[in-house]
């Protein structure tokens, strides 16, 4: 028994000095600015998550986790992807660990499922990633404390149709995924595609995950002049080369996640020629972008997509708040103020906010190219913009009363008057 | 004092225990013990089906679904169920989810084992099918926000007096199923579970009592349903998915089938793991994954089958020393 007696003592130490360490640790980070972080760490959008927590930490560590003399303190909460999980999660991190802000939410039902948290609890919360088109606009009364650093989907759309029509392109055939980033993206692109006169018709709309596009290649109609095609995930590597391989030629243009850096490393050459419309290429010819790619690639082995992007920014942007205010934190409402009427110089360019706290920023049009560029030494697929549109807004050339007197983009608006 | 009685006592005492217990801890653990709580309900219902009825359901996520977006549409539509009439919604969430098992249970019940669980399977899809497709309804992908929870008298937005609200709905739950599988036909349900053919011979319906169970089961899928919306406050598409009754089934394996607190702990014991563990280690995938296997393997009849386990070896040791007492006797 003396055995079993000393082993236990011996444990006893050991277990007082943790119980001691548990103690100390909390006291050390009082004046620190806290900021939960709501990504999905696992579950099938585990590599956006990546994207997500490396952009913001890169700034973290680029600033030695110091904003204007003020330790920050980042808390990643894994939310898997499900909209419950995530409002458990930032309950969580506003009640047991007083975070200050809230930053993150992927799909569009984690930033619906997390708005409603933020205003209940009157903590900050900015979607650095969510875009769906209505919080920002005719949902915005509901959510005080809530601020949009990325995008709406059917920002980049808007100028997109100017651009098509300006091509020429005069009827255009739309297949997109099957859910509401389908139907903002479309919607956005028709409406301004067929005010300067041009015409949508066909809308096709495979379910979320579709691998196999068989049953609706055959369907595109032939006297399209291009297909607009949005496209998701393992969706967007398998659709432009299923196309393709149907021996179609026309142009395809694709929205916004259809070519971008997360998909755009793994697919081939049948992509060359391709144009898409977004508010970030890594192929931005600009000294601040390139800096940002060479670092971000040299950290994390991959090309920058705007996941990492836009995390990045807005960490960069709570910095400016921070140094406005000397390190102190203001209060939630102070801060959203301060947020909002930031400029900033992003590495996807300028950016502002618009009075329905969205950004406003440029939208580049851009064409998939085989090239060589920041001084790798392989000619690698990047999205080469070949047009730019600046200071776009979530309204385009509307005016914000008259779109938002329009319902939310979806299924069936704007209605496709020109379908055969 | 009876094994049975000395079972509904520890229940009573751990119940107890809980109530006493939770609302004095962080409000973090209030919310995932009421999360906990709420979900239970479903997993108890599974338990009737799996445990006692001897039928494996992969669709119960449906009548969850069903409960749920009822109360949320009922909230955001009508403004119906967010004062007094919350009782009116909860009894509306129970038998239409009852009526759906009901409609459901007509084409299931007629197949055992797998084919059971495939055509539940493919009729709790369906269900996902409508919610995901049906935006004008359900809000497509995007899900319903429930505006705030039901005030009647009481505040429930207040976490500790919801926990409570749904810690009542949990224990009244839990009594009714008891009263049910200790009786005639919750005793029928389990010899249909052993033996269908003798039953037949007996003269038993043994479908109707397994339509009966299905529909029960519904009904307190339903009830899962209504509170889960508003523990959570927002009904999405994801709350009936695949993955919701897989876990669900996963639950009921875990904390012993034909045993109705073991869905209790399964369930208490996965989302501890899944939303407690997750924000202190990240690699809580593997201790799931490692509990998941470790009790297929080693304990078959869950986690409720330890003190079982347990009597049983200590009785085996003292056989024995008994026999040996007896020989040295001799």
């Amino acid at each position: 028994m003396t055995g079993k007696l000393a082993r236990r003592l011996s444990r006893m130490p050991v277990a007082a000095a943790l119980l001691l360490a548990m103690q100390l640790a909390p006291a050390a980070a009082q004046e620190a600015l806290r900021i939960g972080v709501v990504a999905p760490v696992t579950g099938i959008f585990a590599q956006v998550g990546a994207d997500m927590t490396n952009g913001f930490k890169m700034y973290l560590d680029q600033t030695n986790s110091t904003f204007a003399g003020t330790k920050v303190v980042p808390i990643i909460e894994d939310s898997q992807g499900k909209p419950d999980l995530a409002v458990t999660k930032a309950r969580k991190l506003i009640l047991e660990d007083h975070v200050q802000m809230l930053v993150g939410g992927v799909l569009a039902t984690e930033g619906y499922a997390l708005a409603p948290v933020s205003t209940a609890e009157k903590t900050v919360y900015i979607s650095s990633v969510t875009a769906a088109d209505d919080l920002t606009q005719r949902q915005l009364p509901n959510f005080p404390y809530f601020l949009r650093t990325s995008w709406t989907s059917s920002q980049p759309m808007h100028p997109f149709g100017q651009w098509a029509c300006d091509q020429g392109y005069k009827k255009i055939a739309a297949i997109a995924a099957d859910y509401a980033f389908g139907y903002e993206s479309v919607g956005g692109f028709q409406k301004a595609f067929e005010d300067c006169g041009g015409k949508i018709i066909q809308k096709i709309w495979p379910p979320i995950g579709t691998k196999d596009f068989g049953p609706y290649i055959p369907t595109i109609k032939p006297d399209a002049d291009a297909v607009f095609s949005l496209m998701v995930g393992p969706m967007a590597l398998q659709f432009p080369k299923q196309l393709r391989d149907s021996g179609y030629t026309s142009p395809i243009v694709g929205g916004s996640v259809s070519y971008d850096e997360s998909a755009l490393p793994f697919m081939g050459d049948e992509v060359i020629g391709d144009v898409s419309a977004e508010q970030y290429s890594a192929a931005l010819l600009t000294p601040a972008n390139e800096a940002f790619v060479k670092t971000y690639r040299a950290k994390y082995g991959k090309v920058p997509s705007y996941f990492s992007e836009s995390n990045y920014t807005t960490a960069m942007m709570i910095d400016d708040v921070m140094k406005e205010t000397g390190g102190k934190w203001p209060g939630s409402q102070a801060f959203i103020a301060k947020l909002a009427a930031l400029k900033v110089d992003a590495p996807r360019g300028p950016l502002s906010f618009d009075d329905m706290r969205n950004v406003v920023q440029n939208i580049y049009i851009k064409k998939v190219e085989k090239t060589m560029l920041f001084g790798y030494d392989k000619p690698e697929l990047w999205d080469m913009v070949i047009k730019t549109y600046p200071a776009v807004s979530q309204f385009w050339t509307y005016g914000k009363d008259a779109f938002l007197k329009q319902p939310v983009y979806s299924r069936d608006f704007p209605a496709c008057k020109y379908c055969e | 004092m009876t094994r049975a009685r000395c079972k509904v006592l520890i229940v009573i005492a751990a119940l107890a225990a809980i109530a006493l217990v939770v609302p004095h801890s962080t409000s973090f653990l209030i919310l995932l013990a009421t999360r906990a709580l709420a979900f239970s309900i479903l997993v108890m219902s599974l338990d009737l089906l799996l445990g006692f009825a001897g039928l494996a359901s992969l669709g119960q996520a449906a009548y969850l679904g069903v409960g749920a977006y009822l109360t949320a549409i009922l909230a955001t539509r009508y403004q119906f169920g967010l004062g007094y009439d919350f009782g009116l919604v909860v009894a509306l969430g129970m038998f239409m989810s009852a009526a759906l098992a009901a409609v459901f249970g007509l084409l299931a019940v007629r197949a055992t084992g797998v084919y059971f669980l495939m055509i539940t399977l493919a009729l709790g899809q369906c269900v996902w099918g409508l919610a995901y497709r049906w935006n004008s309804l359900t809000g497509g992908d995007n899900g319903i926000n429930l505006p705030h929870r039901p005030q009647f008298g009481i505040d429930l937005a207040n976490e500790v007096t919801f926990f409570y609200v749904v810690f009542g709905f949990f224990v009244v739950s839990l009594s009714i199923m008891y009263t049910l599988v200790r009786s005639p036909f919750g005793r029928s349900l389990v010899g249909i579970r052993e033996r269908e053919p003798r039953m037949k011979i007996l003269g038993y319906n043994t479908w109707l009592h397994k339509y009966l169970a299905f529909i029960i089961a519904g009904a307190f899928g339903g009830l899962s349903g209504v509170l889960w919306a508003h523990t959570a406050g927002i009904v999405s598409p994801e709350n009936v998915v695949l993955t919701t009754s897989v876990d669900a089934l996963l639950m009921t394996v875990l904390g012993g089938p034909g045993t109705l607190v073991g869905g209790a702990i399964g369930a208490a014991v996965v989302l501890f793991i899944r939303e407690y563990l997750s924000t202190l280690v990240h690699w809580w995938q593997y201790v799931l994954g490692g509990v998941y296997i470790l009790v297929i393997l080693y304990l078959p009849g869950g986690l409720m089958s330890i003190p079982e386990r347990i009597r049983r070896r200590a009785a085996r040791a003292e056989a024995p020393a008994a026999q040996s007492l007896a020989a040295a006797k001799l």
